[in-house]
């Protein structure tokens, strides 16, 4: 009787999700595929591969993508599963993350739940419905995935390996639905619940990366570091996999067991009562709009200064590498002015640029919620206007980015002072990272332009920023044409301290920002003010 | 028999008591009024019947039934509306009425098409665009066209219009002339007086009072509001009359409603230039209750 009308509800998830299940498959497919061709189009020969491999075995890599394995005889496969798998096991516990929470607990906020409930349905079978449907499309992605890279026939990615890759993707989604699922048990809102998993999530990526680095003990207690030491198309061990559904049975077990003990809109870490009174900052819509997403802003920050504290760890191995390894001193031969750390911080400014706009689109995008939920009446009926409230987030925006970034290149400072020899001084690293301000800008100047004349449409600028993402991560890999490159504002920043400052393009670059928020502003002032 | 049984059930959330003791039968065939104010536990009452929340101490049963471990026998003849009607925006409203239906069992098309006319509702419509009282019409459709044997309405009339709302107490009626039971939670007194046999009032997580309406009755009062061509002196000592208050022109005062008859023939003779009536509130009655 747990599971009463399982079917039933598992069609009804499909009815309202199948628009979802269609994106996300899509999207993690074609990355997949897309990349896998790139990489059998661009290194045709041996040696080339090789020399991907020598710039592959250092710390920082190994901390970034994973340790390497396969490099000496680095094929089209072993560079797919060694540079691409944990990337794109990340995507798929986000993705399972959002639509188990999606499902679960943000229909159990709505009051959705209650009503079902009251119906006819097993206790657990909300629960299951939502699951199983996380399943099926992680199981879809793993096979198309492994279908498509057979089919695209590249010397170097078999069928085995194909199959295991797809798979080992399977398994790394349904890890992350479990977690989401016990998540959705403990916390007491949507919010709190998506926190619980992604911080499960960033702290299994981080101790992944240390134990990469320092002690592989660490990597084996992180799901993402079992993962990736399938060796996928090198020496296919399926071992991960099995942990892997064994991990997801255990979590899954765990889930049903705290829902089948709670009531419906509770959970296990339940909120405290709060103050009686509202304090004086409250008074003012700055001081909402900060309060109300207070856990969120704390989290970010948190997490930006730790990603820049084990950014910058890795540092001083580095060093030592580059001085032990001639085929990289040879590969530096043609640009002697500057080392190869340098060269490695301008990449990595650029990927904490856009990690840490995600905070900033986040705070924006709060303003959306509010205004969905009706929340954002209450102030207007009270006198504030459109423009200061639309200014009040933008405002938090801007700050949450720019501390942010601050805080991951302060994080990176820190540590990679405490491990260089020779540290590289603070305000170098601040100039190249707060170079990257007007690009970061621009996004929020975008979900501000959409936010004020295409609401509905809001969180598409997520795309823009996944699309930024792409083309600094694996734009150099995919070869794009430089007009598709410069869609993404990232691009037009000069690389401190390889490349020169530049006040003209961060001048034109500003101007951009400033127009399109401004131009959103008198959107947001001229539409309907309801969601 | 009794179609609802609850035997000393008390709920706590963490260190508050939200129920305390809590016993209620529902007989087969009459309709319950569940009253109290805010926060008194009524909803967490509910919610405990339809298996949602886990009781702390006590049993509760419906159809003899246990009503956490067997929930889904018992909700396949159960109906709920709750106040605060919630559903998928991107279904619309006949989607949502016929999945609910479908989750019962087998679907009473006739019967269904019927209730949408009589509430009047736009099916075709998503249910993110409906309003607070269109989305209670989904659910009040769904659960008057399934066939259920108890119907738990918790302020299934909080956002609707007063035609609707007649419209509501009718479909009320006919169930109970069916020979179904309903458990009607609501702040309307006069929807309560008007539909429940018998009342139940709830205060603190506890039930004061529950007893027929006719038992209850000389706990409610009229408010009534009065200008007469000459003055009424000792209006404070009639019997029946009660919290007498006197502006320029007129007295505000309340009445027993028994007494309603006798005190207007009296009040006539003093020549009526202005009359206006007001159903008891809520509070009048608690207020009564416990002044006693
Ligand atoms: N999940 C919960 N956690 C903590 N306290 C709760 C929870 N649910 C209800 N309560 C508390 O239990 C008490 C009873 O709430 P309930 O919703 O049953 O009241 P009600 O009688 O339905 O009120 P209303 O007339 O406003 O609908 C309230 O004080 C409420 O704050
Ligand atoms: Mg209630």
């Amino acid at each position: 009787m747990l599971f009463h009308s399982v079917s039933r509800l598992f069609f009804l998830k499909w009815k309202l999700n199948k628009v979802n299940f269609l994106t996300w498959a899509f999207s993690v497919v074609l990355i997949t595929i897309l990349t896998a061709s790139a990489y059998g189009g661009l290194y045709k020969t041996d040696q080339e591969r090789q020399a991907v491999a020598e710039t592959m075995a250092n710390p920082a890599m190994i901390a970034m993508v994973g340790p390497g394995f396969g490099l000496d005889h680095y094929t089209s496969g072993a560079m797919l599963s060694h540079q691409m798998l944990l990337f794109t096991l990340i995507v798929m516990a986000v993705m399972s993350i959002l639509v188990v929470t999606k499902q679960t607990r943000t229909e159990e906020d709505d009051g959705i739940l209650e009503i079902v409930r009251s119906l006819p349905v097993g206790r657990l079978t909300p629960l299951t419905a939502s699951l199983l449907f996380t399943m099926v499309l992680n199981i879809t992605i793993g096979i198309l995935v492994a279908i498509g890279l057979i089919l695209i026939n590249i010397e170097g990615i078999d069928a085995e390996g194909a199959l295991l890759y797809g798979m080992t993707l399977t398994c790394g989604g349904l890890i992350f639905s479990g977690v989401a699922a016990i998540s959705a048990q403990m916390a007491e809102t949507a919010r709190a619940a998506t926190g619980y998993s992604i911080t499960f999530l960033m702290a299994a990526y981080l101790l992944r990366a240390i134990g990469d680095v320092s002690n592989e003990m660490w990597s084996m207690i992180s799901p993402l570091g079992i993962l990736i030491r399938g060796e996928v198309f090198v020496s296919n061990k399926y071992f991960p996999v099995i942990i892997g559904i064994l991990l997801f049975m255990v979590f899954l077990a765990f889930a049903f067991w705290l829902n089948d003990h709670r009531d419906v809109g509770a959970g296990y870490i339940r909120s405290r009562n709060g103050r009686e009174r509202a304090a004086k900052y409250l008074m003012t819509s700055l001081g909402i709009a900060v309060r109300i997403q207070r856990t969120t802003i704390i989290s970010w920050f948190t997490a930006m200064f730790l990603l820049g504290i084990s950014y910058g760890s890795v540092f001083g191995d580095l060093e030592a590498f580059f001085e032990n390894n001639e085929v990289i001193q040879q590969m530096l031969g043609n640009n002697p002015d500057y080392t190869l750390t340098e060269q490695f911080i301008t990449m990595l400014m650029v990927v904490l640029a856009i990690f840490s706009t995600v905070p900033g689109l986040l705070f924006f995008l709060k303003i959306r919620g509010e205004e969905k939920k009706g929340r954002l009446e209450h102030l207007l009926v009270r006198g504030t206007s459109r423009i200061k409230i639309v200014t009040v987030y933008g405002t938090i925006s801007v700050g949450g980015t720019v501390i942010s970034m601050f805080l991951a290149v302060f994080g990176l400072w820190i540590s990679s002072s405490a491990v260089m020899e020779e540290a590289i001084p603070l305000i170098n690293l601040l100039q190249a990272g707060m170079a990257y301000l007007p690009a970061m800008l621009l996004l929020i100047g975008v979900a501000l332009f959409l936010f004020g004349w295409l609401p509905r449409i809001t969180s598409l600028v997520w795309f823009y920023l996944i699309f930024s993402f792409i083309v600094v991560y694996i734009g150099g890999l995919l070869n794009l044409p430089d007009w598709i490159v410069n869609i993404s504002s990232f691009a037009h920043i000069p690389q401190l301290p390889v490349e020169e400052w530049n006040n003209g393009r961060l001048a034109i670059l500003l101007t951009v920002d400033i127009i399109i928020i401004s131009i959103g502003m008198i959107g947001y002032r001229k539409r309907d003010a309801a969601g | 028999m009794s179609i609802v049984n609850m035997n000393a059930v008390s709920k706590k959330f963490g260190s508050f008591v939200a129920l305390n003791n809590i016993d209620l039968q529902l007989n087969k065939g009459e309709v319950f009024g569940f009253i109290g104010p805010n926060g008194a536990g009524k909803s967490t009452t509910i919610r405990i019947l339809l298996g949602i929340l886990q009781p702390t101490s006590g049993h509760a049963a419906i159809f003899g039934k246990d009503v956490w471990k067997e929930a889904v026998a018992i909700h396949e003849k159960v109906a709920y509306v709750p106040g605060d009607v919630n559903l998928w925006g991107n279904l619309t409203g006949g989607e949502v009425i016929d999945i609910f239906l479908g989750l019962k069992g087998k679907i009473d098309k006739r019967k269904r098409d019927m209730f949408i006319d009589r509430f009047q509702l736009d099916i075709k419509k998503k249910c993110g665009s409906y309003s607070k009282g269109n989305r209670q019409k989904i659910a009040l459709i769904a659960a008057f066209a399934s066939n259920a044997d108890l119907y738990i309405l918790d302020e299934p009339t909080s956002g609707l219009d007063p035609l609707m709302e007649q419209v509501f107490q009718q479909c009320v009626e006919e169930v109970k002339n069916a020979g179904k039971t309903v458990l009607l939670s609501s702040h309307i007194l006069s929807e309560v007086e008007k539909l429940c046999d018998r009342v139940g009032i709830i205060r603190k997580g506890e039930i004061i009072e529950t007893g027929s309406i006719d038992e209850l009755r000389h706990l409610t009062r009229m408010n009534l509001v009065i200008a007469t061509t000459s003055p009424i002196l000792d209006l404070e000592k009639w019997e029946g009359v009660h919290d007498v208050q006197q502006s320029e022109e007129s007295y505000r005062f309340q009445v027993d409603a028994d007494k309603l008859t006798e005190i207007m023939k009296k009040l006539s003779s003093y020549g009526i230039e202005r009359l206006e009536s007001k159903p008891p509130t809520l509070e009048d009655l608690f207020m009564r209750h416990y002044q006693e």
